[in-house]
């Protein structure tokens, strides 16, 4: 295999396995942090334990998310070193900032957390939660902001041979990462909230703990119908403003071929990427692909026939992950409106809690397929429209790549089963007992 | 001209931090297998480092990152062709961070002995192996005007480099026993306040041959010899190394540790200032050497980013300390955490 596949293999191995922790970091900080301070204020012992309980799930993905972060710092220059070269003026400075800013705070402050119980005062120890909540969050801003660069690259002229920084506001403030933040930090609450009413419901449907988890239930239920309904109504426009932008990462979405107005959805499809067209089309609705692009039913939808083949990206998984993403979000709304149903009578709703436990993988599927869609649709760019990926590889041998590729996969394959093993003998044995009952 | 360098020595200081911090972490992970004689020492020496590593760590990723922003064909160049012995670090990284976390969870020897193992392994690889690069990158690396190397891992273990590792495993060392003599009570401190003596005349006699062996293998002495002032470097290395003696006989453990610390940082600008302005130079051809000059960033990008360094770093170093100090003290075996 050449160097290009191993190193985007590599790649692809290696920030999926970050992003199965990162997005629990992110929400859990934040309910966390919430369940403390009902502690310090009210003095309710539940909230306690439920912070600690909580808070050891917690710090268990949380190791795994720290060293599963160090290695894609170091991706970009061994096994993206040309890629490095060319956009390091603008990129890379966006990775520096988010050390300098975030993780130093979130690393330095979950330690204070962590062994701090008797060392701070209790309001000053939830304190500490709500930073490494705001640090983990400010650290999402910024490799977004990276990422939405490469999406769709502003900013920046060509001089010396290398893309180089003109106008930093304009990175910053780059409407595609913008609307890539909001929709992947909402869907970051998402999974957090289904985590938690999942492990909740487990214990409500056993019988106990009755009351500390139907509080954490509710928590969670409310952060989540809130974050479900943002991410959904964000995804849309979020659709509108890549089909502006990456107009050929729409048609693939769709396995659209032919350029059409009126032009549908298929609920499924079978692309043939060889012949450029769908051996198989399903459910086909007319006109609301018009409408997802440009919210207009009538509008012209660009078809992937009418883009050069080197320049359209692997259609059957873009396709695929995209309807997985807005399945589950479908779905998710549903749950969530029952959810909201019976949000006063939990215990006697065996049957939604049970569906609860079950759900825990689904956002989780639905926020990889998310960036599959995202990262696999800007094929094959790896700066889109501005540099190939295959132009951004390292000139090292492929047996390198070979092998620290798999060590990769066992390693992080036997890091994943300890941790999942670590959080299930957690979650399923509960909180501590009270300290007086 | 002048942006440049103050970045090359804002890159070098950054090391030099990581090296101080992160470094007595390696060395007490490094010592555990041999210090700890119980399974509470061993949770000890821990829980010596447990609430500060992370933070520790990310100087190294700020490091890289300051690497990429302000010099992004160094952090190329340097990452890509010394792509192995990164990689060893960085797997060493991983399975010592999870180690922390995971040991504790469950009561069973196996389980303990792997996460041993995971320790130990990822605090010693890491210590010798960002030795052999540095010692490596003071030599010159084999690289070509496309910066390929034209090698592999075996080319930079050669005798220079081997002592490279050799020496920061032992700088690593007596800052790790130090820190332990520090936070460790009784039997386990006696054993760390020993070790930080015995490592010590290893660690000068290394020293020594080290700074001889870098007369002949690099051209580390040209900027000494060209200004002498400089030499005032290698004098702070030495004073640090002399003070570490002096204080650890005084049983005066925190400055025997801060003049570690003054042994580490100078040991790191005794080869930075000797490389500038090189920064990966090649062996091959001078011509294909990376500078502070020939691979750094546009002037914009190192303005905002100088910026950033300026407000935020003094900001990292208030909290850092803060937390240092909250755990200064013993390690209370009561209430271990990992
Ligand atoms: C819980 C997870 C989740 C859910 C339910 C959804 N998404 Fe999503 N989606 C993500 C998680 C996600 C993500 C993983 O976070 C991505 C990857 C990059 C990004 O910005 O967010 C993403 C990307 C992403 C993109 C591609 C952006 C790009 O190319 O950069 C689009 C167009 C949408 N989403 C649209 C939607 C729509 C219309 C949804 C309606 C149901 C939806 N998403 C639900
Ligand atoms: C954490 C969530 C993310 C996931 C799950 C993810 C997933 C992926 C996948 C699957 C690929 C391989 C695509 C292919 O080669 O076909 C890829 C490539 C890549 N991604 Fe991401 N990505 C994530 C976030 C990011 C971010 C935030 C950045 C930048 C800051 C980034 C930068 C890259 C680069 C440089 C490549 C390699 C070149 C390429 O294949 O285009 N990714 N990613
Ligand atoms: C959407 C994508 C990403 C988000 C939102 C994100 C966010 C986070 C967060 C919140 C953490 C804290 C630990 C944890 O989550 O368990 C973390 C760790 C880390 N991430 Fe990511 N990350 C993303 C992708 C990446 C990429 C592409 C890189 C490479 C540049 C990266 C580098 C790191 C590093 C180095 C750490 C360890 C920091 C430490 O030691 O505390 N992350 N990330």
């Amino acid at each position: 295999m050449d160097v290009v596949l191993l190193s985007r293999l590599q790649f692809a191995a290696a920030t999926m396995f970050h992003f199965l922790f990162v997005p629990l970091t992110l929400g859990l900080a934040f309910l966390l942090a919430f369940m403390e301070t009902m502690y310090v204020r009210t003095g309710d012992e539940d909230y306690l334990r439920m912070t600690k309980f909580w808070g050891k799930i917690f710090l268990i993905n949380f190791a795994l998310g720290i060293v599963t972060g160090i290695t894609l710092e170091f991706q970009f220059g061994t096994n993206w070193s040309r890629y490095s070269g060319y956009v390091g003026d603008i990129f890379g400075s966006l990775l520096a900032i988010e050390a300098t800013t975030s993780f130093f705070l979130e690393s330095t402050l979950i330690g204070v957390w962590i062994f701090g119980w008797k060392k701070l005062s209790k309001k000053a120890h939830a304190t500490v939660m709500w930073l490494v909540a705001f640090a983990g969050s400010l650290s999402a801003i910024w490799i977004i902001t990276a990422n939405g660069w490469m999406q769709h690259p502003v900013g920046f002229t060509i001089r010396n041979g290398r893309a180089e920084l003109s106008d930093f506001m304009a990175v910053v403030t780059n409407k595609f990462a913008i609307l890539e933040l909001i929709h992947t930090l909402s869907a970051s609450y998402v999974l957090s909230a289904f985590f938690i009413m999942g492990i909740s419901a487990y214990h409500l449907l056993k019988k106990q703990h009755v009351a500390l988890f139907t509080k954490s239930f509710r928590i969670a239920l409310y952060f989540g119908i809130v974050s479900t309904l943002v991410v959904v109504v964000e995804g849309d426009t979020h659709g509108v403003h890549v089909t502006e932008v990456q107009p050929v990462k729409l048609a693939a979405m769709e396995a659209h071929w032919e350029t059409t107005t009126r032009a549908p959805i298929h609920l499924f499809a079978i692309p043939d990427e060889e012949n450029g067209k769908n051996l198989i089309e399903i459910g086909s609705i007319p006109g609301l692909l018009s409408f997802l692009g440009y919210h207009d039913f009538n509008a012209e939808v660009k078809g992937l026939n009418d883009f050069p083949k080197e320049d359209r990206p692997p259609v059957f998984i873009t396709f695929v992950a995209f309807r997985l993403m807005v399945g589950l979000g479908t779905l998710f709304l549903l749950l969530m409106f029952i959810g909201f149903l019976r949000r006063n009578k939990l215990s006697d709703s065996p049957l939604f809690l049970k569906a609860m436990l079950w759900a825990i993988p689904l956002p989780y599927i639905a926020i990889e397929c998310g960036w599959v869609l995202a990262e696999v649709g800007r094929q094959p760019w790896i700066v889109y429209g501005l540099m190939r990926t295959s132009d951004a590889v390292s000139p090292i041998a492929s047996v390198q790549v070979a092998m620290t590729l798999l060590g990769f996969v066992v390693v992080y394959g036997l890091l994943g089963a300890a941790g999942f093993y670590l959080i299930v003998k957690h979650a399923r044995k509960g909180p501590d007992a009270p300290a007086k009952s | 001209m002048v942006l440049e360098t103050i970045w090359f020595f804002l890159w070098g200081l950054l090391w030099a931090v990581f090296f101080v911090t992160d470094g007595f972490d390696f060395g007490v992970g490094a010592l555990s297998p041999f210090l700890a004689k119980t399974e509470k020492e061993k949770r000890v020496m821990m829980n010596a480092i447990g609430p500060l590593w992370d933070g520790n760590e990310v100087w190294l990723i700020t490091a890289g990152g300051v690497t990429f922003a302000a010099f992004p064909l160094v952090y190329a160049v340097m990452f890509s062709s010394l792509y192995t012995a990164l990689m060893l670090i960085l797997f060493s990284l991983i399975i010592r961070g999870v180690s922390f976390e995971f040991r504790h969870q469950i009561e069973s020897p196996a389980w303990k002995k792997i996460w041993d193992t995971c320790f130990f392994m990822g605090s010693v690889l890491p210590a010798i192996l960002f030795g052999v690069a540095f010692a490596n990158i003071f030599k010159g690396i084999p690289i070509d005007q496309d910066g390929v190397l034209q090698g592999n891992l075996f080319t930079l273990l050669n005798p220079y480099g081997l002592l490279g590792g050799v020496l920061f495993l032992l700088l690593f060392l007596e800052h790790g026993a130090l820190w332990l003599s520090i936070r460790a009570d009784a039997g386990l401190k006696d054993r760390s306040v020993a070790t930080a003596q015995k490592i010590w005349p290893l660690l000068l006699a290394v020293a020594v041959i080290f700074l001889v062996a870098t007369a002949f293998a690099t051209p580390l002495y040209d900027n000494y010899l060209k200004n002498p002032v400089l030499f005032l470097i290698l004098v702070a290395t030495v004073a640090g190394l002399v003070g570490t003696k002096f204080f650890l006989n005084k049983a005066a453990y925190f400055k025997a540790w801060f003049a570690s610390a003054l042994t580490i940082t100078g040991t790191t600008f005794f080869g930075v200032t000797g490389l500038y302005p090189n920064m990966f130079p090649s062996s091959l051809n001078p011509a294909y050497s990376l500078t502070a000059f020939n691979a750094s960033s546009s002037p914009l990008t190192l303005k905002i980013m100088l910026t950033v360094i300026v407000i935020f770093i003094p900001l990292v170093i208030g909290y850092q300390i803060w937390a240092y100090t909250l755990f200064k003290d013993k390690v209370n075996d009561k209430e271990l955490t990992y």
